[in-house]
């Protein structure tokens, strides 16, 4: 057990480490007061605003109040519109997630099989043609990607509407330009967790014994690369949110990728800030659950981390 | 070298002739990159159909695309290059320092890394550049250096352990050698080409992240060009003068594959040995 409080503890330092990076981000913004309050407004007034908001406290008891209210779901005001940041994002979730949802299922439905072909089939063309695909579909800015995609079938075909959400349509390019390089993570991955359980010995005991290819396969192999895969793509959740940034400039969609940008350009620092903590704990949070995953279901990990953590 | 297979030869040459266009850019250029022909707006590359004034065609302002591709060539690299060698170096003694002193300066870099490794870096380029000048070009460096050095912070760490229990290392440290000499003259060149094929791994990721980031208007401003600029200001052309999205794309994917695949196979011939 003890590995797993070690790993909490550092997912909570990490998670202390972000917080404070954000409350950072919020308080070199300036002075609130003066940034809530018109020019002409007389110093009591000023002074009670700082009062009411804490903002005559020493900045330690500040964070405090700062980690009180994110609690509280209190992750401070748009400077842009006055209103909550996390109303903000929240508005624009459904259309990010609508983005994201499908992109998951394309990028390992395109990407398992792939990587399990090319692992079955190891040295041969069709594995060759499989890692240098991935490499190129790494190597292409998604911004690049998509743009090439609207040029072929917006601007060349006139087959779908460039931008916005008009129909089902509107789905195809965003998602492919999202998905093209995770389906790439994804059947490298698959390619080379296979390569490892197949060299593994206990295939030959499988064989010996006159299992079928076919069961050989549904019984030991995929079992074996099924968490690792689980765990990856709770991992690859950073990408996808920054794939979805990228996806919706591109597009057009109102979702909160393009807040973020649009928050950055305009210096709307509790925006920005809330969305660094929200993608950035719900990482911490993902790795934490991955790491025990992994060491719950293979010792071998915790012991290796043990020996590690001892060296 | 002999062994070399024909897609990493092309691939080093055409990394051979970016690095010629990013040295040279402003001595091929046929034109300034201010220069505006109004009356020659939109004009398509030759290669479509455009006269030979303009090689690779003009953009919405008239100005020549072949110039400002060079400029943008040469602004993307040396950011990519600058961003790419002070990671390697912020990393690399991060690494060394933890591994070397141990206890609690161990603990605060593994702090760092961690954050560092699970933040998405897009998200955390962006939230620093929130806060710091946006048009500076120094400042915009030093984002992109802060890109990927947790991987040298790891791999400088593992190795210095692993080389700070073989005889050679101690037997210097017997002999009285300071902690300084054993780390950069004996541990450090023993693995300098591990970190070097991170780093023409790295280097695609970083060009990918200038790019997007100038693309999406945070990067590298106006009036100064880079490839995503480029970029970012032909997409509204997308449809009556797309050569101003696509030449400059084309050459980011020549780039960033050809460094890709290089590093792939670096990498490869390393684990091998």
């Amino acid at each position: 057990m003890n590995w797993i409080l070690l790993r909490t503890g550092r997912a909570l330092l990490t998670l202390l480490l972000l917080i404070g990076f954000s409350f950072f981000v919020l308080s070199i913004s300036g002075d609130p007061a003066l940034s809530h309050l018109s020019a002409d407004v007389d110093a009591s007034a000023i002074d009670a605003f700082r009062r009411k908001w804490g903002l005559d406290l020493p900045l330690w008891q500040q964070f405090f109040i700062y980690v009180r209210g994110l609690f509280h779901g209190d992750f401070g005001m748009s400077y842009a519109t006055g209103r909550p940041a996390l109303e903000q994002i929240m508005a624009g979730m459904p259309v990010t997630v609508s983005l994201m949802l499908p992109t998951i299922f394309a990028a390992i439905g395109l990407g398992l099989p792939l990587g399990a072909f090319a692992a079955m089939r190891r040295g041969s063309t069709a594995d060759r043609l499989t890692i240098t695909l991935s490499v190129l579909a790494l190597a292409v800015p998604n911004f690049l990607l998509g743009l090439m995609l609207m040029y072929v079938f917006s601007v060349h075909l006139g087959w779908i509407e460039p931008s916005g959400i008009v129909d089902w349509r509107s789905y195809l390019m965003p998602v492919a330009t999202m998905a093209l390089p995770m389906a790439a993570i994804f059947a490298r991955f698959t390619r080379s967790a296979m390569l490892e359980i197949l060299s593994h010995p206990m295939l030959d005991t499988a064989r010996a014994g006159g299992l079928q290819p076919g069961r050989i396969k549904r019984a030991h192999v995929l079992p074996n690369i099924a968490v690792p895969l689980v765990t990856i793509t709770a991992l690859e959740f950073g990408h996808l949110f920054t794939a979805a940034v990228v996806a919706e400039s591109v597009f057009g969609w109102p979702g909160t990728g393009r807040l973020l940008i649009d928050s950055v350009a305009s210096r709307d620092f509790a925006v920005v800030q809330a969305i660094l903590l929200l993608t950035g704990t719900t990482m911490i949070l993902a790795n934490l659950l991955a790491d025990i995953a992994y060491g719950a279901i293979d010792p071998r990990v915790r012991d290796q981390r043990r020996r590690r953590v001892k060296a | 070298m002999k062994h070399m297979p024909p897609l990493i030869r092309i691939s080093f040459g055409a990394v051979i002739l970016l690095a010629f266009c990013a040295v040279f850019a402003g001595v091929l250029a046929p034109y300034p990159t201010d220069e505006l022909d109004l009356l020659n707006r939109f004009a398509p590359p030759v290669f479509i159909g455009g006269s030979a004034d303009h090689l690779l065609g003009t953009d919405s302002l008239g100005r020549d695309l072949l110039s400002m591709v060079l400029r943008g060539i040469q602004v993307s690299l040396t950011v990519a290059v600058i961003g790419t060698i002070g990671g390697a170096i912020l990393g690399t003694t991060l690494g060394l320092l933890s591994a070397w002193f141990e206890g609690w300066v161990e603990a605060v870099i593994g702090i760092m890394i961690d954050f560092q490794a699970t933040i998405p870096n897009l998200i955390l380029a962006l939230a620093l550049l929130t806060i710091l000048p946006q048009a500076n070009l120094l400042v915009f460096i030093l984002v992109m250096t802060v890109y990927g050095w947790e991987r040298y912070a790891r791999l400088a760490r593992a190795l210095c352990l692993q080389a700070k229990g073989q005889a050679y290392v101690q037997a210097q440290q017997v002999l009285g050698a300071s902690a300084a000499r054993i780390v950069l003259r004996t541990i450090l060149p023993n693995f300098m080409a591990v970190i070097v094929v991170n780093m023409s791994i790295n280097f695609p990721s970083t060009i990918l992240l200038e790019t997007t980031l100038s693309f999406l208007g945070i990067g590298i401003q106006p009036p100064d060009t880079s490839l995503g600029v480029l970029i970012g200001q032909g997409r509204e052309q997308l449809y009556n003068a797309p050569w101003t999205v696509l030449v400059p794309g084309a050459v980011i994917l020549v780039a960033t594959i050809a460094i890709s695949l290089i590093g792939d196979w670096a990498r490869d011939r390393i684990e091998m040995e």
